[in-house]
């Protein structure tokens, strides 16, 4: 089954937060806002939860990041290469301190750039509506309204309809991304 | 405004001008494409003098490579100069951005949105200069790697309970993590210059680099998130660095390197000329490219307040590490700090980076001087040379001088030396404005925001 979406053009983020509000009232469920910065309240009105996944990568990332740099250092100096510097000890935790912590910023960095890729589907130089005639303002002053709707005839007339009634610039149909 | 008369107290605006949406895009975006004649030339010049420069580092390097660590003046005892003093400089520089970027953002101030880009690039090149530099002291730079643990079929690993591995691991992590931070923050304007480039062979490079980001609020959400935890990351790590930095000397015992107060004491050096060099950059930029409605005298005051604070800090350094030099009781101590260091054969440094350092920060008490840029660019670059005479300083005089006096040694940098110091010069200011020609260099998105957020006017 194809899946599309209808686009409505907003000119202003008052109005395309103030329209998703309204359809999500009216039991709209897979709407999605796009917009050339962050706008407030555009996740309640899309009744968007915060995104859990990307902060549980950054702690374990930082986590295994830490032990890994640790395990490292104390194999290299006290296992496998052990030197004996004036009787100090080879397992020394407090000369091991600063790498730890070194390791794990970078894992846990790491982490956040990988997760926030996988997480957006980042890079994917296409998307379906780049095929939006100007859909390119996006990025500087245009917002768009996303209505994702199957092809029952009766469903998607009804959903074009909706987001005509919210008085946007223009309505336009592109497919769904996979 | 509702009051005629502004009072005292009445902010300065973050951001002016009632331009819309597009045309603040376009504005920010015109540096890439749309520049006047007389930009485009100036930008010439100021390239082929970098680009000379820069080969004149490349030249330093292959003497340095050829000859040896005897090209440059050092010496035994004076084993540490030009190049650790360099690397301590230009790694210090490179906190600020940092700074600017990750700590202000936890912060919420909103203003840091127009020059944090600038800001962070600024951090990136700093940070590749001073790691030339540690390479280069190797005395044989091909083997550099030694550092990096991997099991070697010599069965040799790194000595980690020494502070120079720290230091590798410290330089490394920083530049990687301020480059992922940079590129994560860059994504949506390069979006925004994808969109709006004249010719398909730029919308398609921007587009490569834009990565495909198509602006819908589930990505700005997880935008949002991964930006505020690399800053997270980067706060800690901003410290660590140059803190990690100073144990280099702290560690030893060597008369005005072993003190307690190094790490945070090189920290705020570090942030003290790191905003000074943000003030060099910022003021030609805003100048060159008009940009006085979005780097307003608001965020000119802000950056010489913050100077003003560290320039008090180093002062309260410099007065700490004299007295605990007094109190320790130990006649090293108290002869580098009061008599070699004010009185020794480098006395003129010495009085030269008190001048520079703690005199120049107090005109910063001035309303008034705080927004005259040219006051502020005069003064920035100032306590950029106090503070690499600084270091100089801690390094040289520390290490000319130490306990036994048939073991002192001058120290006079040669030809090379010398060349190494502006060449990094040259090589920073190319990548410069190379960033300043290919990459949008405000924060645009976050502009954006900023006016949605303070209602259009500021």
């Amino acid at each position: 089954m194809d899946r599309w979406r209808w686009l409505a053009e907003f000119d202003s983020a008052e109005a395309v937060v103030e329209a998703a509000r309204q359809l999500r009232t009216r039991g709209y469920d897979r709407l999605e806002i796009f917009s050339p910065y962050e706008l407030e309240g555009a996740d309640a009105a899309l009744g968007l939860e915060r995104p859990q996944r990307i902060a549980r990568w950054v702690l374990v990332g930082g986590l295994v990041g830490a032990a890994a740099g640790y395990a490292i250092q104390w194999y290299a100096d006290a296992v496998s290469f052990p030197i004996n510097v004036g009787g100090r000890p080879l397992h020394s935790a407090p000369a091991f301190v600063p790498i730890t912590f070194e390791s794990g910023v970078l894992i846990g960095a790491f982490a956040a750039f990988f997760g926030l890729m996988v997480a957006a589907g980042l890079p994917s130089l296409w998307r379906p509506v780049f095929e939006v005639e100007d859909f390119e303002r996006t990025s500087v002053d245009r917002y768009w309204l996303a209505v994702e709707a199957s092809d029952v005839v009766s469903e998607a007339d009804r959903a074009r309809d909706d987001l005509a009634a919210l008085d946007p610039l223009r309505v336009e149909r592109v497919e769904a991304e996979r | 405004m509702a009051s005629a008369v502004p009072s005292r107290l009445d902010p300065l605006p973050v951001l002016r001008g009632a331009t819309g949406d597009a045309d603040l895009t376009d504005g920010l975006l015109a540096p890439l494409w749309n520049r006047t004649r007389r930009q485009a030339t100036v930008w010439r010049i100021l390239v082929l003098l970098c680009a000379g420069g820069t080969l004149w580092l490349g030249f330093a390097m292959a003497w340095t490579f050829s000859v040896g660590i005897g090209a440059w003046g050092n010496n035994i005892p004076v084993a540490w100069a030009f190049a650790i003093t360099n690397f301590v400089w230009w790694i210090g520089i490179g906190h600020a951005g940092t700074f600017i970027s990750a700590f202000l953002l936890l912060l919420q101030q909103g203003w840091r949105g127009s020059i944090n880009r600038i800001a962070e690039a600024m951090t990136l090149f700093a940070v590749m200069q001073a790691g030339l530099f540690p390479i280069l002291h190797l005395g044989r730079p091909w083997f550099f790697y030694y550092l990096v643990p991997y099991p070697a079929t010599t069965g040799v690993w790194p000595q980690f309970r020494s502070a120079l591995p720290w230091d590798a691991a410290a330089v490394a992590t920083y530049f990687t993590v301020s480059l992922l931070f940079w590129y994560v923050g860059l994504v949506p304007d390069l979006a925004a210059a994808r969109d709006r480039a004249p010719g398909l062979l730029r919308r398609r490079l921007y587009g490569i680099f834009a990565l495909g980001w198509s602006g819908s609020a589930r990505d700005w959400s997880r935008h949002r998130i991964a930006y505020g935890l690399m800053a997270g990351l980067a706060t800690p790590l901003v410290i660590s660095v140059h803190s990690i930095v100073s144990l280099d000397f702290a560690i030893s015992s060597l008369p005005g390197w072993h003190s307690t107060i190094f790490p945070p004491y090189f920290v705020v050096g570090a942030l003290y000329s790191g905003f000074a060099m943000v003030l060099t950059l910022v003021i030609p930029i805003r100048r060159a490219f008009g940009l006085k409605d979005v780097i307003t005298e608001r965020h000119l005051d802000a950056l010489a307040k913050i100077t003003l604070a560290m320039g008090l800090l180093i002062t309260y350094s410099y007065i700490c590490e004299l007295f605990t030099a007094w109190y320790s009781a130990s006649t090293f101590e108290q002869y580098t700090a009061f008599v070699e260091r004010p009185f020794g054969p480098y006395a003129w440094v010495f009085w030269l980076m008190m001048s520079c350092n703690l005199l120049t920060p107090h005109l910063f008490w001035s309303a008034r001087l705080r927004r005259t840029p040219w006051v502020l660019f005069v003064a920035s670059l100032v306590i950029q040379v106090g503070m690499w005479t600084e270091r100089f300083v801690i390094i040289v005089t520390s290490l000319n001088r130490d306990f036994l006096p048939s073991s002192w040694h001058f120290y006079s940098p040669t030809w090379v030396d010398w060349s190494l110091l502006f060449g990094t010069i040259g090589f920073f200011g190319l990548l410069f404005l190379l960033f300043l020609r290919f990459v949008p260099l405000v924060a645009i998105s976050e502009l954006k925001l900023l006016r949605d957020d303070i209602g259009g006017e500021g």
